[in-house]
């Protein structure tokens, strides 16, 4: 395994180099579909929100659902690259940025989603506070303003955390290309010559942006389940929403992250960076959050089902027994029954191991937005007002467009700047292994 | 004084016509939505009568309950609107601003008694409907929603009167569209600011009782019935 940084500097830079290798075939085909989506979305956008299957009461449906998911992934990154620089694991050297890239993009397609959904999208911007005409702030007592202000600082923050530690590869780039490349990567290396102040300083900005990032992703998923929480709706109103959300943010998020780094591994021949050891760790990772998953929808259902209050447990039975059991058994199913034997006996926590845990729990996690968001609002207090929700074509092109968007943009990252930090490995070669 | 609009609504009277929910889409331009989409749950109506059915052969019965905005006091619909669109107004109604509503839908979401409805598309109305709308009521948009207002528009007429007649509200003025229609006067509109009007002595009545109480949302809108209901969430 000893390479020098000749080796690493070469093999990580080909990718990038050298175009013959670029997957043109595979690219087309997701913008394709990435295209379909956008149509299906100005279909809804010429014709009306109608196109979509919402109806009286459940308001909200596949978009939400679509929303809180992809916000749960953008947890993937940012967090496990903070947690682990901040506590100097070794073995997160080569994974950190396919991590820090991951919230970045996931945000980005998470926070489509409001805008997708809303009746009148092109008025979205009234949600920002600037002096208008109509004399009036947006309502800061409703948890959407807090989802848009905890989003756009997320955002904001992971893209630095992104940024950072990509300047003095974007400078090692910069050496190696001509054209525009070059002003590509001049602008985004910010003028770096190497300097001993200059690392410094870097090392110094770094450690910041991973102490600040950790508050700023928990809390982003806090708000995010007070859209729920805040709201007297029965199964909604609880005060286990906010750690409940949090955790399945993380548990998906890690999940995502195997994933992309297994396509990584066998697309770009990363087998010597992206190693069993990274997977067998992410893989315990993504065990205690199975886990703690499984203990926070015990204690959910649990206390609701002792308490059996009246509306709760209406909606209660209607996941465990009534028309959402299906979802709600391959939800456990592949949140904790697949991925714990899984992940839990060494010999199964391989590469093929974890990720087949991995796929199962982005499914999974999926599924438990869904029935978090649509049973409840089916079966609100009053019997005659209860009612059903089925997806249109237009919901389903959109949510499917957004998985390909995010392989697009993914390979696409990953074809314009190295997915594993050089300097960050060749920062590695000079300590020992632990 | 200001006024404090309430409703109380005589379950022992109601006889479940409809009368009242073919008057409110009269008054208030609400448009008909037509057979597929009533199917998929997406009508308008501001008012709508809840039957519940109780009691086994040869004694079934049949339960009506008239619902509409409840006007809250502590309305769940109002904090959760990120442009205020759903307010709170001086009268103490829970006001719905077109113009300001983007379509986030959460006010619905949030509102127990699931009362507000929303323009999926743009509104039609089947012909004739269209020659009958009502000019002192906005049309509403695709993408808003929409919900009861007490025939607001009804309540502005009638103050603008007693001013211009410099004189004092009367009993039974303003009054709404599905108040006036109601055969069986099973509803009764007024101000609960004035302890003699009849709608407050209504309020005060053993039999009332407001709708989900429990969740003190402390709704405008009393329910009267004599005997106790163990129907669902009674």
């Amino acid at each position: 395994m000893a390479q020098t940084a000749e080796q690493i500097q070469r093999d990580l830079l080909r990718p990038v180099l050298d175009p013959s290798r670029r997957a043109k075939p595979v690219i087309a085909g997701l913008a394709l579909l990435v295209l379909a989506g956008f149509s299906a979305w100005m279909y809804q956008m010429y014709t009306g929100i109608g196109v979509a299957g919402i109806r009286r009461p459940v308001f909200w449906g596949f978009y939400i659902t679509n929303f809180v998911f992809w916000i749960g992934i953008s947890h993937a990154g940012t967090l496990i690259s903070a947690i682990l620089r901040l506590s100097n694991a070794t073995w997160r050297r080569p994974i950190t940025r396919c991590a820090e890239v991951i919230t970045v993009f996931a945000l980005l397609i998470g926070a489509m989603f409001p805008l997708i959904h809303l009746g009148r999208p092109w008025l979205a911007f009234w949600l920002a506070p600037y002096p208008n005409q109509r004399g009036l702030w947006p309502n800061y007592r409703s948890p959407l303003l807090w989802d848009f202000f905890a989003i756009n600082t997320y955002l904001i923050g992971s893209l630095i955390f992104l940024l950072l530690p990509l300047i003095p590869d974007c400078a090692l780039l910069r050496d190696n290309v001509t054209g525009w490349r070059n002003k590509l990567y001049s602008l985004l290396s910010l003028g770096w010559r190497g300097t001993q102040k200059q690392w410094h300083r870097l090392e110094a900005a770094m450690h910041i942006m991973a102490i600040l990032i950790i508050p700023v992703a928990v809390s982003v998923h806090t708000i995010v389940s007070w859209d729920f929480a805040m709201t007297p709706v029965p199964m909604w109103h609880s005060t286990i929403f906010a750690p409940y959300f949090v955790a399945g943010a993380i548990f998906s998020g890690i999940a995502a992250l195997i994933i992309a780094m297994v396509f990584l591994r066998s697309s770009l021949h990363l087998e010597e960076y992206l190693r069993p050891e990274c997977f067998d760790n992410l893989g315990k990772l993504l065990l205690v959050m199975s886990l703690l998953w499984f203990y926070f929808l015990f204690a959910e259902r649990l206390t609701t089902w002792y308490g059996n209050a009246r509306p709760e447990i209406a909606v209660f039975w209607l996941t465990q027994r009534g028309p959402y059991r299906h979802l709600f058994w391959v939800m456990v199913g592949c949140n904790f029954v697949l991925p714990f034997p899984l992940l839990a006996i060494k010999k199964l926590r391989t590469i093929a191991g974890t990720f087949l845990a991995s796929v199962a729990v982005v499914i999974g996690m999926w599924i438990e937005r869904y029935l978090i968001i649509v049973p409840s609002l089916s079966h609100k207090f009053l019997p005659y007002a209860w009612g059903t929700y089925r997806p249109t074509w237009v919901e389903i092109t959109i949510t499917a467009a957004t998985f390909c968007g995010m392989a697009l943009l993914y390979l696409l990252f990953s074809e314009v700047v190295p997915v594993v930090s050089i300097w960050e490995l060749k920062a590695g070669l000079r300590e020992p292994v632990r | 004084m200001s006024h404090c609009w309430g409703m109380a609504v005589d379950l022992d009277r109601c006889t479940g016509c409809g009368a009242c929910v073919i008057a409110c889409q009269a008054e208030n331009n609400v448009p008909t939505v037509g057979e597929e989409a009533a199917q998929k749950s997406r009508t308008m109506h501001w008012i709508r009568i809840e039957r519940y059915y109780e009691g086994e052969f040869p004694n079934p019965r049949v339960r009506f309950r008239p619902v509409l905005c409840q006007q809250c006091d502590n309305a769940p619909c109002e904090p959760v609107c990120p442009t205020y669109a759903s307010y709170h107004t001086s009268e103490g109604l829970n006001g719905q601003v077109y113009n300001r509503c983007i379509g986030t839908r959460y006010c619905a979401n949030a509102c127990p008694y699931t009362v507000r409805t929303f323009n999926f598309f743009n509104p039609v109305w089947d012909k004739p409907l269209h020659l009958q709308l009502n000019p002192e009521v906005s049309v509403r948009q695709i993408g808003v929603m929409e919900k009861c207002t007490f025939c607001i528009q009804r309540i502005k007429a009638s103050e603008i009167q007693a001013k211009a007649e410099n004189r004092a509200l009367r009993e039974g003025e303003p009054v709404p569209a599905c108040v006036q229609s109601c055969p069986p006067k099973a509803l009764v509109f007024g101000d609960l600011n004035d302890p003699d009007s009849e709608v407050s002595r209504l309020a005060r009545s053993p039999r009332g009782a407001k709708l989900l109480s429990e969740l003190g949302t402390q709704p405008k809108i009393t329910y009267l019935q004599r005997d106790s209901w163990d129907g669902p969430n009674s």
